[in-house]
């Protein structure tokens, strides 16, 4: 569970990680400078397990992976909104940040309101409003990805098994 | 049914006699690109899979374009570890400062990317080589570790819209850049979201290859995977000059399924500009006149080809920039930039007071050469205008070709090209 953070639709890639910053690749970096352009306290104030909620077209502008990176780096355990645009959408799944899509959920809850994602039901639940919307679950093998740590991590992972069991 | 030009080059890079939108299709990949900026992440997580070497030192492509001439001590760092990295690989196209470009100038200039190509690229703007009849994509650096390492990547097929821009004939001081920002001013920055944007009519027949490269180029401004225009004999003699290899043109077929047309009359489009803070927040230029101006930038990977070096260099000729204003102008590549200076266009910009830099992505993206000061205003030819996209969060970015960029820096406001050339 985690205390939510709100922001509108078309958030780009220079308000999640401005490209004053891709200077340097470290994620303590990347975190402290987090939604810098959107939220210039929140870097400071953001807690581990907290969660991101967007409007349309989350993650819009530059192909930099320092953005879902950036978020995942700062603490926040989850990203939900009404859609992402597609570069994001898959750097997100890449590198292991969750992302759940949900229009009403992006909607309704609020900033500062609890909410909690259940990753194999795609259920989200507003503790503080009572109120559960679904969004889609993310399918079985992109949990493992997200647990593994993302992608290269995965297949690193997966490979280091299949090593093994030969 | 037919296929588009985007499936019939999906198709045939994965195998496939033909594909349908929605699929998820495993393909080949003939080109893989990052810069300075995605490159060294891509570079990181190469290294986690283990693999000795890339899967094909000629198809791998690496730009150090964003920072250089290196701006800083960590994109000092950041670039000697893609230098080592090339090196360490023998990667063919690499190139250093002083020979390096922008990396979607450079890349078409030089024929590293040809019609029928499929590619992915560490760089949203990926998409500009659509101009060239290309399916190219921004990915980020994860999955461009992952195509360097095995040569392919998976793709969902996407549906394709179609722009027709009927008439030959647009308007004065109007070009791709205009074209461009009025489809992204009509359908928003998220409406061609997971789609492909292709251009197509007599309007487009009539552009240059580089108007059509600034087109395809701002595609993802819309939210778009890819741009892409139909080779033609204009795509033909640019790249036939340029080839090192066998290329194949692919050409959307009469009965291509489309999930939307868009009919575009060409000599409606007047010169525009994109306002703070989207680029589809879209007027005519006349709406936006006398709005001063702190910096004025030509350049980019969107408006720093030879035309547009062109189109500047005729307006500031005999000229003088505002004296309030920086005017910075950065040719694409050194091929553009020694062919502007053979013109005396690189001259004719000096004399009339702008700076003229060596090519490089930095202020496009607040990087360098040029950031923005709180509370000050530029007109530049690139392609967003997000907040504190070139400097501080309260700085403002307007988008607009470089005939209305070169006219507002002479007269200090956001201007008509025509009220300059015409009391010239």
């Amino acid at each position: 569970m985690g205390k939510v953070w709100k922001f509108g639709d078309n958030i780009d890639t220079d308000a999640i990680i401005p490209a004053r910053y891709l200077n340097e690749t470290g994620a303590a970096h990347l975190a402290a400078h987090c939604m810098e352009d959107a939220d210039p306290d929140f870097a400071r104030r953001v807690q581990p397990g907290d969660i991101i909620v967007g409007g349309r077209n989350f993650g819009c502008g530059s192909s930099r992976e320092h953005a879902p990176a950036a978020i995942k780096a700062a603490g926040l355990t989850a990203v939900i909104a009404e859609s992402y645009a597609r570069i994001f959408f898959r750097n997100a799944l890449n590198i292991g940040l969750p992302i759940y899509e949900c229009a009403e959920a992006a909607r309704d809850v609020a900033a500062g309101d609890e909410v909690e994602v259940d990753p194999v039901s795609g259920l989200i639940r507003d503790k503080t409003k009572g109120t559960e919307y679904q969004a889609r679950p993310l399918p079985p093998f992109m949990r493992e990805l997200i647990a593994a740590g993302g992608l290269i991590a995965h297949i690193h992972a997966r490979g280091g098994k299949e090593n093994a069991d030969a | 049914m037919g296929m588009t030009v985007s499936e019939k080059i999906l198709a045939a890079h994965a195998g496939l006699e033909r594909v349908e939108p929605g699929e998820i299709i495993n393909a080949r990949l003939d080109l893989v690109l990052a810069n300075d900026v995605t490159g060294p992440v891509a570079i990181e997580e190469f290294a986690k899979l283990g693999r000795a070497s890339v899967f094909d030192r000629d198809k791998v492509v690496l730009v150090p374009d964003h920072f250089t001439p290196n701006k800083d001590i960590p994109s000092a760092e950041l670039n000697k570890q893609l230098r080592e990295f090339a090196r360490a690989q023998q990667i063919t196209h690499y190139w250093e400062s002083g020979r390096v470009g922008i990396e979607h100038c450079l890349l078409p200039e030089q024929g590293v990317v040809l019609p029928g190509d499929l590619m992915i690229g560490a760089d949203s703007h990926t998409c500009t080589y659509g101009a060239l009849g290309a399916f190219a994509t921004g990915v980020g650096s994860t999955d461009m570790a992952a195509g360097m390492a095995t040569g392919e990547a998976w793709f969902r097929v996407p549906e394709s819209l179609r722009f027709v821009f009927h008439g030959a004939e647009r308007q004065p001081w109007t070009g791709g850049k205009d074209f461009i920002l009025y489809l992204i001013g009509l359908i928003g920055v998220d409406g061609a979201r997971y789609r492909v944007m292709e251009f197509t009519g007599a309007g487009i027949g009539a552009l240059s290859m580089d108007g059509r490269l600034t087109m395809c180029n701002m595609a993802v401004e819309a939210g778009a995977k890819a741009g892409v225009i139909e080779p033609d004999d204009v795509t033909l003699d640019y790249v036939r000059a340029r080839a090192r290899r066998e290329f194949r043109v692919y050409r959307s077929d009469a009965d291509a399924r489309y999930l939307e047309t868009y009919e575009i009359k060409t000599g409606d489009i007047p010169p525009l500009v994109a306002c703070p803070n989207s680029p589809a927040n879209v007027k005519p230029v006349t709406e936006a006149a006398g709005i001063k101006l702190d910096q004025v930038v030509i350049g980019s990977c969107t408006n720093g080809r030879l035309e547009d070096m062109a189109i500047a260099a005729a307006l500031l000729r005999g000229r003088k920039i505002h004296p309030f204003v920086r005017c910075i102008v950065l040719p694409g590549t050194q091929e553009i930039y020694l062919e502007s200076l053979r013109r005396g266009w690189i001259e004719d910009m000096v004399l009339a007071g702008a700076v003229v830099s060596t090519p490089t992505c930095g202020p496009c993206l607040g990087g360098h050469m040029g950031i923005l000061a709180k509370g000050e205003r530029a007109l530049s030819t690139t392609n967003r205008n997000f907040v504190g996209r070139m400097g501080h969060p309260e700085s403002e970015v307007y988008l607009s070709n470089p005939a209305v960029a070169a006219a507002s820096a002479v007269k200090g406001e956001i201007t008509h090209p025509e009220e300059v050339a015409g009391n010239g």
